[in-house]
């Protein structure tokens, strides 16, 4: 027979070829059973540390919504009484470890609501507080309007006297959000007020933006730190967010044993919508504040690898006699 | 390779109608254009009158093959790709989202996929297009440039070999001239004078009416003067004939458009479950939309101090009208807009491994393997019926004498490696292969036996010879079989060289012999021989017989008795080697004998009735007391590696139908040869009743042991059947009331060969088995009458051998061996499944799993349709992300090396059961989807809902939580198609890897200030990459979510592959022998038509054309 034309012969390239090298990984069991159990009880000690570290942070939180089982701040509940100030006591039995972080959390609170506000489209959906009588609001939108707007001051009662616990508002929001993504409008004649010239408050606030700290003329505007903390919305209808830490003076360590008094600046109604507040004190560790569910979630994953890599193991000497190779 | 374009048919029962409708319109805007044309009812044609012709407008020889031109691509395909559903449906939903109340998502995140679909589609629609048009081209270009010119009316010469360039009406081939001296000078009279009227273009290769008008002389036309479009020219040196149809008219290019649209039974089961997921999409939407009702009235209505309503938006019944249509456009993501192309991606890129595949290459034709049709690759995987052309197909087509037993003794055993050399001879044909030398030794020692033998052979047969030049002979043979016969005894010495109606040249061992030819007894069905009757120079009369042993052994002399004996015995061994035989024997006449019988035949040949069965009996009259030569064994060529891949394919319990246009013997030896039949078998069941009745009864008859095998379990294993059934007992086996019981005996029994059938008959077939199993099925064949099956076939092959390429036209694959269907359906078919079923499987889950967070998140955010993820990876998640680790291992994924599948044949089951996908295993994948999507949201939300970071901060912030549960997901579905893929080439490397890479360069680039500071309203997200991923409790949560989800998979694959050892493994079976091998491919009329002295019109234009017309009943 002629050799006749190769002219049309595909090419000898592994890859046309389908030949190309490659890895085939076998689930068998020298590697799944093993691996398993590695996981298992990687996960296991993962789980313990998490556990008890979790177990070590000291968790404060006081409800101080005033309806229902709350105690605290009941007389603040009415709306006609403003300003409202109420006291929350209590006491501590030993050192709270330092850095002390003071939260104040809200439940059944949806700011994750679609058209709450800036969690798309910031500029285009303050609708319906773009305006307030034509004139432009600032900073606009629901999330902005519904700031929360309690102030909490921490005492520490040393023989009868009230002893202020400093906290520290600085830095409690995200860089990113400070430096980056807010930015105030340039200062006009070195006054910020002037800048806002034009536009008003939202309707719910008290005090315009450029007036939110009157302590502190460089936390005020869309840089002002709770404005901030309020702005990151949060993802789920029960949430935290950072009021102030405790990082300064003798209670830098942490808060001493001791009796304490907040004093609460009732502002925030959230009874009308069965909301809850409360005010949380908590120290962090390596992983963050206390988050029991992880240990727990790291050691029941954890154990249930190695109960499968037992039974596996079991199956698989039930059931694959040992010369067969397919 | 071409592509045909066809529109898939997806969305079938949405797109019935409207598809439906374009058929339709396609039609109308045909009959449009032909009436513009005026509409062509009869074609007149004068022959080389192109002033007259061109009054009709016929089309030209030119085919514009192309669909699109640059500037009506971009209008004309996008109105093509929006008249499916699926794109319309995601326009639709685009249209949603810039409804401000509803829109959920950003407009973009619908629009860049939508795009990069189209765009996709575009590109192939466009190569598509490009390459057929190019393969049309090249096609056209086998042909010489001057055929573009031809008109209708020409009067074209075509020489031997050459593709005939448009339906031509043969006017005249060398054949016919031999026998008129003035060939030319007819041609030049017919010029100007003939005139043809004739049918109008149409697509039926078989049929052709019309009729020739000229010198007042009507003739009417039929197929049979038709030379078609593709076809080649054989046989003939040289042929005139006027184009009666160019172009496109012809029945080629009439045929070439795909008539029926094939879908694979995945693309059918997608369809239905895409469906099912447009109803899921709008459960969903329908228990989110009731959630929103009842939040707003419960809790929302109560929120208003801090979220008061939109003012359009007054009542809680409107907001959850609104969630419902902001839902459907967040979860549309459960029907994934990329599926089908990315389907399509698949496939082409499958069909391009088939085309590449060097084993599937023919090196002798130079022809690789073609995918022609992009669509059906992973149904390759799931054959179960094979439906084989024979001739061409199964065999070469080509006879080759083998052996021979003359008196007694065998010849051609031994198989030395020595050709016999055949110098002596110097008429001897070139190509003849014998390998033993005793014959020859025979032949020079002059004994008689063996001279008679071949003597015999060059004289009792209805070969045309022709001497081109001195001692240059060409045989013009009816059948191959008499050819390889009238050859061998060529070879040996005894030269058939020339004869006329009353003569027979031969020159025997150099001398040359002229017999009077007195009587030709031919050939038929029925007397299964046929003789000659001549008169040798020396005056001694003769009658030479050959044809099947069964009747020619009734008719032996006595005295033949022990010679019978040895030969039969001989007989049984070539028939086992699955060879065609004949049995060779003599007569003395004495000159009375002769006349008494010459005067019989002529009254039975003047007989005004019953001439046909007169004929007959004087015939058998003198067929009487023959003296026996011996036998002579045939081989009918097997293409290349035949039983083989027919073994290897029933052991991957494929079964095998071989439907012929041959006789039941021939089909019968072939099916022996081929081992598809076995001695083994407990019966072979012939089927060849005439009429309704006997055709039932043979049926219900042999379905009795057959159909009933269950009530004996050893009998059922042992018991192996198979069937023949002759064309016309199938044409009342195909009735109504009957088919039914002919398909569940058929289905019994393990080889089913269909012999006589028509081409119709082929399709009918196919047609059943598709109806009522429910299996797909594959026709292959190599010649036009395989069309019809082809075209019927889930999937059809054509052999791209000698046979013009009707075949390979209407074909979805081409090749040129039938071997390389082995390769084509255990290796292509069986990968091309197993990545289309894990793609799938994949694809659904990740969809899935990335969508159904959005759920589940409803519950917590008042389902009022707020995302859990970025709108930028909601955009790219589809297209970038999860996209091409898929596609890779849907393109290269292999689970087992090739030579293990075609080692192992029962690895194809599972494609034949359809075990890999299916509907239990789409809601396997849809509920481990959702179980990730569980997975997904409840770890993040159980860890980051109290979780601070260690500066204090709250991890619960909505961006942490999204950017949280985005990588978790990516990280997720990740190791999923780690897992899913079985073969990690470089390229699966760098997909994983490089999808991993690219969702965290992106995340941070979308995050990234200077992206930020740039569009301050796009990027909102600023910040959060850094921030999220920066806190150990993240990737705490990321680790935990990514084990619960992956942890059960893999326990749960690795205790089913544990639990589900594979069973022992086929092997490959040997057979055994059997009784006769009588097998004559040969037609009678021959021996008529040569005695008669007319012209060889007939046997000429069969010469000349197409084989399809001999296999024709």
């Amino acid at each position: 027979m002629k050799n006749q034309g190769t002219t049309n012969r595909p090419d000898n390239t592994a890859f046309d070829q389908q030949r190309l090298p490659a890895w085939q990984p076998v689930l068998s069991a020298g590697i799944v059973i093993p691996g398993f159990l590695l996981v298992g009880l990687a996960f296991i000690g993962i789980g313990v540390a998490l556990f008890v570290t979790s177990r070590s942070i000291q968790v404060l939180e006081n409800d101080y919504t005033g309806t229902g089982s709350s105690v605290h701040c009941s007389e603040c509940v009415n709306p006609k009484t403003t300003p409202c100030t109420c006291q929350l006591n209590f006491s501590l039995s030993a050192l709270f470890q330092g850095p002390v972080f003071l939260y104040y959390g809200l439940s059944n609170y949806f700011q994750n609501v679609r058209g709450y506000g800036s969690l798309r489209r910031p500029s285009s959906s303050c609708a319906p507080y773009q305006y307030d009588q034509n004139t432009t609001i600032a900073p606009c939108g629901s999330v902005a309007n519904s700031m929360f707007n309690d102030t909490f001051t921490l005492y520490q009662l040393v023989n009868a006297t009230r002893k202020t616990v400093p906290l520290d508002g600085k830095g409690i929001a995200w860089w990113t959000d400070y430096n980056i993504k807010f930015r105030n409008p340039p200062e006009v004649d070195g006054s910020l007020a002037a800048a806002f010239n034009g536009t008003v408050k939202p309707v719910n606030w008290p005090k315009p933006v450029y007036d939110l700290d009157p302590t502190n003329p460089a936390n005020n505007g869309f840089l002002n730190q709770d404005f901030l903390v309020w702005m990151r919305t949060a993802a789920l209808p029960d949430f935290w967010k950072l009021y102030r830490r405790i990082t300064e003076g003798e209670y830098a360590s942490g808060l001493p044993a001791g009796n304490y008094t907040l004093e609460i600046q009732y502002n925030y109604p959230v009874a009308n919508f069965a909301g809850r507040k409360s005010v949380i004190f908590s120290n962090t560790s390596w992983m963050g504040g206390k988050n029991q569910f992880l240990g727990i979630a790291y050691l029941v994953t954890g154990s249930l690898c190695v109960v499968m890599s037992a039974v596996m193991l079991i199956v698989y000497a039930k059931f694959n006699s040992p010369d067969e190779d397919f | 390779m071409t592509v045909p374009k066809d529109i898939p048919e997806k969305w079938l029962p949405l797109v019935l109608p409207l598809k439906r409708k374009k058929d339709k319109e396609e039609r109308l805007k045909a009959a449009k254009e032909k009436r513009k044309a005026g509409t062509e009812e009869e074609r007149r044609v004068r022959a080389n009158d192109r002033e007259y012709n061109e009054k009709f407008q016929y089309a030209n020889n030119c085919i514009m093959t192309s669909k699109y031109n640059i500037i009506t691509f971009l209008p004309v395909n996008l109105f093509e790709q929006f008249q499916e559903v699926a794109n319309t449906y995601f326009l639709f939903l685009l249209i949603l989202q810039l409804i401000p109340q509803i829109s959920s998502l950003s407009w973009f995140t619908t629009i860049v996929p939508l795009v990069l679909v189209l765009s996709i589609t575009a590109v192939k629609d466009a190569t598509d297009d490009y390459v057929s048009h190019a393969f049309r081209e090249s096609w056209g270009r086998t042909l010489p440039e001057k055929w573009m010119n031809v008109r209708v009316g020409d009067i074209i010469k075509l020489e031997n070999n050459q593709f005939v360039a448009a339906d031509l009406l043969l006017l005249s081939s060398k054949n016919i001239c031999t026998h008129i001296p003035s060939a030319h000078l007819m041609i030049l009279v017919f010029l100007r004078t003939g005139e043809v009227i004739c049918e109008p273009p149409n697509n039926k290769l078989d049929r052709f009416c019309g009729t020739l008008y000229w010198r007042e002389n009507k003739y009417s036309l039929s197929n049979q003067n038709m030379l078609l479009r593709g076809c080649v020219l054989r046989n003939t040196e040289s042929c005139y004939g006027l184009v009666i149809f160019a172009g496109p008219d012809t029945k080629l290019m009439q045929n070439s458009g795909r008539t029926k649209f094939k879908r694979t039974s995945i693309d059918r089961l997608m369809n239905t479950l895409v469906l099912w997921i447009f109803g899921f999409l709008v459960c969903m939407g329908v228990i989110l939309a009731i959630g929103n009702a009842v939040w707003e009235k419960e809790v929302g209505s109560l929120f208003q101090s801090y979220l008061p309503w939109d003012p359009s938006v007054d009542n809680f019944l409107f907001s959850a009208f609104l969630a419902f249509w902001s839902y459907v456009i967040i979860l549309n993501t459960v029907v994934p807009i990329s599926l089908y192309v990315s389907v399509e991606v698949i496939r082409l890129g499958h069909s391009y491994f088939i085309n590449w595949d060097r084993r599937m290459f023919c090196q002798r034709c130079n022809t690789p393997a073609e995918a022609r049709t992009t669509t059906l690759n992973e149904e390759l995987g799931q054959v179960e019926y094979i439906f084989s052309d024979k001739t061409g197909t199964l065999t070469q087509n080509i006879m080759t004498f083998n052996k021979c037993s003359i008196n007694g003794h065998a010849y051609g055993e031994e198989e030395s490696a020595q050709r016999l050399d055949f110098s002596f001879n110097s008429l001897a044909d070139k190509d003849f292969c014998f390998y033993d030398q005793s014959l020859l030794d025979a032949i020079k020692l002059g004994e008689p036996l063996v001279h008679e033998f071949f003597r015999l052979l060059s004289l009792c047969h209805t070969v045309m010879s022709e001497e081109k030049s001195e001692g240059e002979l060409v045989y013009k043979a009816q059948s191959p079989d008499e050819g390889a016969l009238v050859t061998a005894a060529r070879n040996f010495g005894f030269v058939f060289r020339s004869r006329t109606p009353n003569t027979i040249t031969v020159q025997e061992l150099g001398r040359p012999v002229t017999y009077s030819l007195l009587a030709i007894l031919d050939f038929n069905n029925i007397r299964k021989r046929m003789s000659v009757v001549v008169r040798s120079p020396e005056g001694k009369i003769r009658l030479y017989c050959k044809g099947a042993d069964t009747l020619l052994f009734e008719r032996l002399h006595p005295c033949n008795q022990d010679l019978m004996n040895v030969t039969s015995d001989h007989l049984n061994e070539y028939a086992a080697d699955g060879l065609r035989t004949l049995v060779l024997a003599y007569r003395d006449l004495s000159e009375q004998q002769w006349e008494d019988w010459a005067a019989q035949l002529h009254s039975a040949e003047r007989a005004p009735d019953y001439r046909e069965d007169r004929l007959a009996a004087a015939y058998e009259e003198i067929e009487q007391d023959m003296m026996l030569l011996g036998a002579t064994a045939i081989e009918d060529k097997l293409q290349e590696g035949v039983p083989e891949t027919i073994a290897l394919l029933s052991l991957a319990n494929i079964k095998i139908w071989v439907l012929t246009g041959d006789k039941q013997e021939t089909a019968v030896n072939i099916g022996y040869s081929c081992k598809m039949l076995t001695d083994d078998m407990t019966e072979v069941f012939i089927i060849n009743g005439h009429t309704v009745q006997s055709v039932r009864e043979e049926l219900r008859q042999k379905s009795m042991p057959a159909a009933h095998p269950s009530s004996n379990l050893l009998d059922s294993i042992s018991g192996e059947y198979a069937l023949v059934i002759s064309g016309h007992s199938l044409a009342h086996a195909l009735e109504a009331d009957m088919e039914r019981e002919f398909l569940d005996t058929a289905c019994v029994c393990k080889a089913v060969i269909c012999c006589r059938v028509t081409p119709l008959q082929k399709a009918l077939v196919v047609e059943l088995v598709k109806k009522h199993k429910k299996a797909v099925t594959l026709a292959v064949g190599d010649g036009a009458n395989d069309v019809s099956m082809i075209k019927t076939a889930h999937i059809g092959v054509g052999i791209s051998g000698q046979e013009g390429i009707q075949a390979v036209l209407a074909s979805d694959y081409s090749f040129s061996q039938f071997r390389f269907l082995q390769r084509l359906l255990l290796v292509h078919g069986r990968w091309s499944y197993l990545r289309m079923c894990r793609f799938l499987c994949y694809f659904f889950y990740k969809n899935f799993a990335f969508t159904m967070v959005h759920f589940w998140f409803g519950f917590f955010c008042g389902f009022s349709a707020q995302t859990v993820y970025d709108q930028y990876f909601i955009t790219l998640y589809n297209i970038v992300y999860t996209s091409l680790p898929v596609l890779a291992m849907g393109i290269f994924d292999q689970d087992v090396p090739e030579q293990r599948s075609l080692e192992y044949p029962k690895l194809y089951e599972p494609g034949q059961l359809n075990l890999l996908f299916n509907k239990r295993e789409f809601f396997i994948c849809i509920a481990q989807g959702i179980y990730t999507s569980v997975v997904l949201f409840c770890v993040p939300y159980g860890v980051l809902s109290q979780a601070t970071g260690s500066d204090g901060i709250p991890l619960a912030d909505y961006q942490t939580f999204a950017v949280t549960v985005a990588t978790s997901l990516v990280i997720v579905v990740s190791v999923q198609i780690a897992l899913d893929t079985g073969y990690w080439t470089a390229i699966n490397h760098f997909f994983i890897w490089g999808s991993l890479g690219s969702y965290f360069t992106i995340l941070f680039a979308m995050h990234s200030n200077i992206l930020f500071s740039i569009f301050p309203n796009q990027f909102h997200f600023v910040g959060s990459a850094q921030n999220t991923l920066q806190q150990p409790v993240v990737w705490l949560t990321i680790a935990l979510a990514t084990v619960i989800c992956i942890v059960p998979v893999l326990a749960f694959r690795f205790l089913k592959l544990d639990l589900k050892p594979h069973g022992a493994l086929g092997r490959l079976g040997r057979a055994g022998s059997r009784r006769s091998g009588y097998a004559f491919a040969h037609q009678e009329g021959f021996g008529e038509l040569i005695t008669s002295g007319k012209n060889m019109r007939l046997s000429s234009l069969k010469g000349v054309t197409k084989r399809f017309q001999s296999e024709r009943i």
